[in-house]
């Protein structure tokens, strides 16, 4: 407590304020023995506060305190000074703010971290976060793939980089544990003479005056190291910055771990998958081969029905198409087309003679523990000249339709028992010859009993697959599939529908001169 | 572009070429096609000319030519099939193939549901050639698909093609599926309207009128979107869908079009002497009018349902049949919707766009033959 006359000199204080002041005594001006903002504020004060009122608070520090300092006037018209310390209120304020803007950067880039199941995107994101958050510029250093680290290193401010560094961690103190996730050890200081060149960002400014390597906990595998990279220009890291950067790399960490592992899944996934899914067809010994597969749920990639073509060792030999569906949908069922394309395959030799490789694959499948069962269709194309000549059977699926030169459209006369069901089982086999511009179209019941249309409820029906085909004469195998499989995707819009698959065989419009190796086409005669 | 494209100078005629694969395919004659396309680009015509000048231009002249009526549906899918034929020939041509890509990682992709794949095939095949890393996912991909793609292959632009504006609102799930995994969409066809107004509303971070503008954006990449605001883009929506107008006409569609359909008939009697596919396609053109009243109560713009109603009335007409016959319809639907103000609005604003168009009243006659 200080007391000043309207002149500016002190008329008296108390112990606690010559403390403070320690050159204040009576008489001396408060101009020379405290600080401007007091001196100022009393100057300021003396016209504008009448004798008797509490005048207003000003905010200063002393030494390397804070205070607040009231001021009021006595009758006699002197100020008299309050000075409250408020030093740990303000720096608790102010930590509270800080800990308010740091758990909300937290919760948000948590939502930032898991929005991506990408690992370099995570890592970028994890530097963008950091450097622009927790220091001047961050490196993240994910776990080896052989001896190379895939490193991104972000700028405060800037884009992260990504690249990969052949380099010994253990040059780096704590960073082999960080990046090997044991021991599980605290984030470390590093000297920051010790940093190698590569942990550096390109245009990092000036030296390196402190460093922190902290590690990404992962969820059971490592997620890597976040490197913290301050210049000598600025301020060391505090504890908290460090505590605050550990709380985030907890984040990170996990977000980089789900990654990892999404990453490692898919992987998996994709190599089975790729068994399974259909192949991508194309002409065979001047014969045009055209599939399309649509599973039924939306999430799928493979479902029931299945197609293959084997082609013939030689144009001479057949080549041998298989379409068929088998009871049920999704992964289960296309495990089973696995089995059955597996066996099939295995049964190659024996096409000749479909009743046989019939035969045999019904055996297989009752002999196995699953229950499911499966219709098929088989067809032996070989061309004899400009005629493309089949050989189909059905094994209780849907005869194949044939679509004539004139736009006619007929069914095949095949008919036979499904297979996986029965000990005995029994098919026709039907002879079709194709003519230049002629197909054959096999397809599954996912087509024709796929429901919608325009009342949303109708059945496309084998009409309406016959009508769409008889406009595909003298087409191509790829615009005869497409334009039954457009029609037939048309017809269902969004309502749920059956796996669907189509094959068409065409016999080509035009004569190939030179043999076709399958893969390019060949010369042709017009 | 090749070497070669860079030593020869003199092209072939643009005309010339484009009249020619345009007989080649009105003939279902790929061999041709292929011969005619990579006959132009030995001659000196660039890849780049070949597929957006020709293949894309005798594209636009199949899908012109369908709806007026001188070209079969049949005909249009085999002109498709016959030009991804051609675009393969072209790629896998030893002296056309593309340069080892560069650039960075593009995925294109078309709406789930969308069958028209070729823009976004050409797109690819263009993309590939300025070097970029293009991932072409093709048509009907489902939403969840492309997010695990792009989870597996962090690329860093997503292409989304649309050309059947009915698709308006999965390209709407697909563009916030994509962004909130942190990928940028630029946005491309037609059913974006021609001055790409819809690519705004639904919230698409770029647009391009064509191909050689798309090319433009992809080269020079798009902003990722600041990882800090990826969530709450999540939140903000389009805030006219909370009238719940949109969900009803989806959810009400069948009641919708049957009894529309009802009362038609028992307004006009010759209606009940339809054939059965007479009578599909009224019902066909009764749905399409239900499903496009409802993207336009979805991107909530007056001026869709006209727009749809003007490029109808002349597919209408090369049938020939009245387009004032979609009237009646809008009426009826009118009157059963007339609780939902936007939707009355809309169908209110319609009517008097399609007064405009045509002069004497008409029965609803059959839609478009397939």
């Amino acid at each position: 407590m200080l007391l000043a006359d309207p002149k500016g000199d002190v008329i008296d204080l108390n112990p606690a304020a010559a403390a403070l002041l320690p050159d204040a005594v009576s008489g001396t001006r408060l101009r020379d023995v405290a600080p401007a903002w007091i001196a100022d504020a009393h100057d300021r004060l003396l016209p504008t506060v009448p004798r008797q009122n509490a005048a207003g608070t000003e905010h200063g520090s002393l030494g390397d305190r804070t205070f607040e300092a009231h001021s009021s006037r006595t009758p006699d018209g002197d100020v008299l000074w309050w000075l409250v310390d408020d030093t740990d209120r303000r720096l608790a304020e102010a930590a509270l703010d800080g800990e308010r803007r740091r758990t909300a950067f937290l919760a948000r880039a948590s939502s930032a971290l898991l929005a991506s199941l990408n690992l370099e995107r995570c890592m970028d994101v994890t530097a963008t976060l950091a450097a622009g958050h927790l220091a001047e510029a961050a490196v993240v250093v994910a776990p080896a793939r052989g001896h190379r680290f895939p490193v991104t290193s972000c700028l405060e401010g800037g884009s992260p980089v990504h690249r990969t560094v052949r380099c010994d961690p253990a040059t780096v103190p704590g960073l082999s544990e960080a990046l090997s996730g044991f021991p599980p050890v605290p984030s470390r200081w590093i000297d920051p003479a010790g940093i190698p060149d590569w942990l550096v960002p390109d245009d990092f400014h000036g030296p390196v005056g402190s460093a922190v390597v902290t590690p990404l906990p992962g969820q059971g595998v490592p997620a890597g190291a976040l490197v913290l990279l301050r210049p000598d220009t600025r301020q060391a890291f505090s504890e908290s910055d460090e505590i605050f950067a550990r709380l985030f790399a907890a984040r990170a960490g996990a977000a980089l771990s789900a990654a990892r592992m999404y990453a490692e899944q898919a992987a998996i996934t994709s190599t089975l998958m790729r068994e399974l899914l259909p192949p991508t067809l194309h002409e065979v010994h001047g014969v045009e081969f055209a599939g399309a597969y649509r599973p039924s749920g939306e999430g799928e990639h493979v479902g029931g029905d299945f197609y293959d073509v084997h082609p013939g060792a030689d144009p001479g030999q057949e080549t041998l198409v298989v379409l068929g569906d088998v009871c049920g949908k999704g992964l289960e069922a296309a495990v089973m087309t696995g089995k059955i394309r597996n066996t099939l395959h295995a049964l190659l030799p024996l096409s000749e003679d479909h009743q046989r490789l019939l035969g045999l694959l019904n055996s297989a499948l009752i002999g196995s523990h699953h229950t499911r069962f499966a219709t098929l269709l088989l067809a032996s194309v070989a061309r004899r000249g400009r005629t493309v000549r089949l050989r189909v059977t059905s094994a209780g699926h849907p005869p194949p339709l044939i679509v004539r030169a004139d736009g006619r459209v007929e069914t095949t006369p095949t008919r036979g028992t499904l297979v996986g069901v029965f000990r005995n089982i029994s098919s026709t086999t039907a002879d079709i010859d194709l003519s230049p511009g002629e197909s054959c179209l096999l397809f599954t019941d996912g087509i024709t009993e796929a429901r919608g249309g325009p009342l949303g409820d109708e059945m496309f029906g084998q009409q309406r697959v016959e009508e769409a085909l008889a406009h595909c004469a003298g087409m191509p195998a790829e615009a005869v599939v497409a334009h039954v499989r457009m029609l037939a995707e048309q017809w269902v819009g969004r309502n749920r529908h059956d796996d669907m698959a189509l094959v068409a065989v065409t016999a080509p419009r035009h004569a190939h001169l030179s043999a076709v190796d399958g893969h390019t086409r060949g010369r042709y005669t017009a | 572009m090749t070497a070669t494209d860079v030593q020869r100078t003199a092209a072939p005629d643009l005309d010339h070429v484009r009249e020619a694969l345009w007989q080649a395919v009105r003939d279902g004659d790929e061999y041709r096609a292929s011969d005619t396309v990579v006959g132009a680009v030995d001659a000196g015509l660039p890849v780049e000319s070949a597929l957006l000048d020709v293949i894309a231009a005798v594209q636009a002249r199949v899908g012109a030519e369908w709806a007026a009526n001188r070209l079969t549906v049949a005909q249009e899918h085999a002109a498709t099939a016959i030009h991804e034929r051609v675009i393969a020939a072209l790629g896998h041509h030893p002296r056309h193939r593309p340069p080892e890509p560069h650039g960075t990682r593009v995925t294109v992709v078309c709406v789930d549901g969308e069958w028209h794949a070729l823009p976004a095939r050409l797109l690819s095949e263009v993309l590939r050639r300025h070097g970029l890393r293009v991932d072409f996912l093709g048509a009907h991909v489902p939403v969840p698909h492309l997010v695990s793609h792009l989870h597996r292959t962090g690329a860093r632009t997503v292409a989304l093609s649309a050309t059947f504006s009915l698709h308006l609102p999965t390209a709407h799930t697909a563009i916030t599926a994509c962004q909130a995994v942190g990928v940028p969409v630029l946005a491309g066809g037609a059913a974006f309207g021609p001055d790409g107004r819809y690519a705004r509303t639904l919230g698409a971070d770029a647009w391009a009128p064509d191909a050689r503008a798309a090319v433009d954006v992809l080269a020079r990449g798009l902003d990722r979107p600041d990882p800090l605001s990826c969530d709450r883009r999540a939140v903000s929506g389009l805030p006219h869908l909370a009238d719940q107008e949109y969900t009803m006409v989806v959810s009400t569609r069948r009641q919708l079009v049957k009894e529309t359909l009802a009362r038609l008939e028992e307004r006009y009697p010759p209606m009940r002497s339809y054939t059965h596919q007479q009578r599909e396609r009224t019902a066909e053109d009764i749905g399409h009018i239900v499903d496009h009243l409802a993207v336009a109560l979805y991107v909530d713009d007056p001026e869709f349902l006209p727009r749809f109603l003007r490029w109808t009335a002349g597919v209408l007409d090369a049938r020939s049949v009245p387009a004032r016959s979609l009237d009646p319809a809008l009426a009826l639907l009118g009157r059963q919707l007339q609780d939902f103000p936007r939707a009355s609005r809309i169908l209110h604003e319609a009517r008097a766009a399609l007064d405009h168009l045509l002069p004497a009243p008409h029965p609803p006659g059959s839609g478009p033959a397939a």
